[in-house]
């Protein structure tokens, strides 16, 4: 499991260096297009081929895997940060606070989470730029995911209320806050990292499903799910390299999954 | 056994196996909203429509001429008011019952009803009222219009003639075709209309439409020789199905439709005077049109299955294309000497205006069409060449709507128009400036400009005059205008692009909708013969 793990976090760490230094791999930009030579199949020049209107493919997956790999965890950060607050509120007042937040939850939870993206997307201003959407649409996702991770920090600060050291240090007179910062944020944080981990990976395949309907990221920006939608109609067996994305992404979804270490969690 | 033994006993299997149903396959791409032929508004209602409902006169979408169906001849009188039609005599509906002039009649009063709301209603209905239609005998009907209408035939071709005596409505109809089975959601089953008044036809047994969304799951079905037929591949697929089923597929040359592109012109909306000054400029517009490389768009996107437009009739329209009139070329030099012109200058790589604001724009689109966003891609580059910076927006179809048609916010917006008709009487809708769908400047009180008040005067002109050459030298100078000030940046007709199964015999893929099934009744399915790939 050991080697598993090490091995996985050699391959994010070479996918984050070719994503963070794609100039060095790639023959041009990821908005280049070689109009001559649009669906080229792989060359020295352009060891994925081109897309339909003439880009460099590995130019895209690597500026691509950039815009994933950075904005999911922002958006997971996000939804962790929010779900810690809101959760930490609902476990520690209980009562109306408890129910009150929950029901929002629930509410959350309930809502169709994808036609409320379209809908946010469709009152969007136009005239935003293209890494401006993307932050946009990733930080919708980071905004709507709180509510199942909220659940289960309030049901872990729920449980540790009830725990002796919480019951002696109000017993000692302790204020709110010191109980708080010193005996909860303390045993509830491996949750919130536990549901980052989770969050990530999940937040690169909505992306990519919102991609694939083709609301993802605006052109001419790449992201994984725009790079994805190649793949419609189109036989694997035939033009084999398209598979990159949907490989790249299965080893970094998988390998995210491998460094959460779930078992060092004690709630 | 002797050869002669052999033989008969061939003979006599064939002679005593059941038959086995000889049905043409096709898929529709959602479910028909109804089935009742006046109220047909979709893709899959009108198909449905097409092949079980018989009309007066019928458009031949391989020649573009109008062919007698129900009516055997008719009669327009000089002043493009009248027409009286011969009814075909010996016709039957599918119940027995004779075809005579009281179900014509009948037929346009019910269509007509404004408690209907049909949309077929509404060619027949002009500001001066509606076509009033009266039999004379039993074989002969008079429509009388209210005022003079241009290729009033073709309007005939629309309208279902509905036994009088049906007590239901759909009703079993006069095509050759009539509805089986209907299986929600998966498939319905014409059968032949054994009372089809062209004896011998149709041959085939029945047409089965199964309902089918995705058109890579269509392609793949007809390669297995599932479907006979694909009315229309994208030119992907087509050149996948070229390669690997040659023959198969058919490239029928230029449509009516078209793709364009087009600024917000209208005064509602929430878009900065700047810009709007900008849109309503047609040196500005011409520039951009003369920034666009309408090849590359053609070559690229469509794989060369498509040819750059110069306006708005393509090229296939053989009666009203103005062929004057020639695609502006990509010439990135002429267009900044036309902003130049108009007081733009090119600061640093930027164009900007009089007033010094960057050029810079938003295009939206419908989200899940790869040609439209690739489209939209290329010209994003294009115009970068000349400076404008151009941001994409690809929308759910709803959204896009609302913005082109109500709320107005918008800026630019590619999209296509997919033509029905050849006639410019059918593109009065989109033409005049007082229509809803005036794309630049919808539903305009009095036009906003004097070229759209000439386009108003030569569209009205057009429709009330009976004459051919007065109506194309009316329609000539309508698409001059358009493409002197290109309120609409028209760049590509697309081709028809279908695939015809290997066992399908009498096939003639038509540029008209439907492409490929317009004469259903007279293919044939070769026995024996397997479709698919081999």
């Amino acid at each position: 499991m050991k080697a598993a793990r090490i091995g996985a976090i050699l391959l994010l760490a070479l996918v984050a260096a070719g994503a963070l230094m794609p100039e060095r791999w790639a023959a041009g930009r990821y908005d280049q297009q070689f109009r001559e030579l649009p669906d080229a199949p792989p060359s020295a020049q352009f060891p994925l081929g081109t897309d339909a209107v003439g880009r460099d493919r590995l130019s895209r997956l690597l500026y691509g895997t950039r815009v994933s790999l950075l904005l999911a965890p922002a958006a997971a950060l996000l939804s962790c940060l929010a779900a810690g607050l809101l959760g930490g509120i609902a476990g520690y007042a209980g009562g109306f606070t408890d129910r009150a937040i929950v029901s929002a939850a629930d509410f959350f939870l309930s809502v169709p989470w994808l036609l409320l993206l379209l809908i946010v997307r469709a009152c969007l201003p136009l005239d935003v730029s293209p890494a401006a959407s993307v932050a946009i649409t990733f930080a919708l996702l980071g905004l709507m995911g709180w509510a199942a991770p909220a659940r289960i920090v309030r049901a872990a600060v729920a449980s540790l209320m009830d725990s002796e050291f919480v019951l002696m240090a109000r017993a000692r007179g302790y204020s709110s806050w010191r109980v708080l910062l010193r005996q909860l944020l303390p045993n509830v944080t491996p949750v919130l990292l536990a549901q980052f981990w989770i969050a990530v990976p999940a937040y690169i395949l909505t992306e990519t499903t919102l991609g694939m309907l083709g609301l993802g990221v605006a052109e001419p920006l790449p992201s994984w799910g725009g790079l994805l939608r190649e793949l419609e109609g189109v036989s694997p067996l035939d033009q084999p390299y398209l598979l990159a994305p949907a490989i790249l992404l299965a080893a970094v979804v998988g390998s995210l999954q491998l460094i959460l270490p779930r078992e060092d969690y004690p709630v | 056994m002797t050869l002669h033994r052999l033989i008969f006993v061939a003979l006599l299997g064939v002679f005593l196996a059941p038959a086995i149903p000889a049905d043409l396959h096709l898929a529709l791409h959602g479910e028909p909203k109804t089935l009742d032929p006046w109220l047909a508004a979709d893709e899959s209602a009108d198909a449905i429509a097409y092949l079980t409902e018989g009309v007066l006169i019928r458009v031949n979408r391989y020649t573009q001429q109008m062919e007698p169906e129900l009516a055997a001849s008719w009669k327009t009188s000089p002043d493009g008011k009248r027409i009286v039609f011969q009814l075909r005599q010996g016709v039957k509906f599918p119940d027995g019952s004779p075809f005579t002039s009281e179900d014509v009649v009948r037929s346009f009063e019910r269509m007509l009803d404004p408690a209907l709301h049909s949309p077929t209603a509404d060619t027949f209905k002009t500001e001066h009222g509606a076509v009033k239609v009266h039999a004379e005998g039993t074989y002969s009907v008079i429509a009388d219009f209210p005022a003079p209408t241009a290729s009033i035939e073709r309007l005939f071709d629309q309208v279902a003639i509905v036994s009088a005596k049906a007590a239901q409505r759909p009703a079993p109809g006069l095509g050759p075709f009539v509805i089986d089975e209907r299986r929600p959601g998966v498939s319905i089953r014409l059968r032949r209309n054994p009372l089809y008044w062209k004896s011998s036809l149709p041959r085939v047994d029945g047409v089965v439409f199964d309902i089918e969304q995705n058109r890579d799951l269509e392609y793949l079905r007809f390669r297995r020789g599932e479907l006979d037929l694909i009315e229309k591949l994208s030119p992907e697929l087509f050149d996948r199905l070229a390669k690997e089923m040659p023959g198969a597929a058919i490239d029928a040359g230029p449509t009516l439709d078209s793709e364009f592109l087009w600024f917000n012109e209208s005064q509602r909306g929430d878009i900065p005077d700047a810009k709007r000054e900008w849109f309503q400029s047609a040196a500005f517009r011409r520039a951009i049109s003369l920034a666009i490389n309408r090849a590359d768009l053609s070559r690229v996107v469509y794989r060369g299955h498509a040819s750059p437009a110069a306006g708005l009739e393509s090229p296939a329209n053989k009666l009203w294309f103005n062929t004057a009139l020639k695609p502006d070329p990509f010439d990135p030099a002429a267009a900044t000497n036309e902003l130049s012109r108009d007081g733009f200058r090119l600061d640093k790589g930027v164009l900007r205006d009089r007033h010094g604001n960057p050029v810079e724009f938003s295009i939206i689109t419908n989200a899940g069409s790869k040609t439209r966003e690739q489209m939209a891609t290329m010209i994003q580059q294009d115009l970068g060449k000349v400076g404008v910076k151009v941001t994409i927006v690809t929308l759910d179809f709803p959204s896009l709507i609302e913005r082109i048609s109500r709320n107005m916010n918008y800026e630019a917006c590619l999209l296509g128009l997919t033509n029905v008709d050849a006639d410019p009487s059918e593109m009065m809708n989109v033409l005049l400036s007082s229509a809803s769908n005036h794309p630049w400047n919808p539903s305009q009180k009095t036009p906003a400009t004097p070229w759209e008040a000439e386009i108003d005067r030569l569209m009205l002109a057009q429709a009330a005059t009976a004459g051919y050459h007065a109506r194309k030298t009316s329609f000539d100078r309508v698409q001059e205008i358009l493409h002197q000030q290109e309120p609409v940046i028209y760049l590509l007709h697309p081709n028809a692009l279908v695939a015809v199964s290997p066992r399908l015999a009498g096939a003639k893929p038509a540029v008209f909708l439907p492409h490929t099934f317009w004469n259903a009744e007279e293919l044939t399915i070769a026995p024996g013969r397997q479709g698919g790939a081999q």
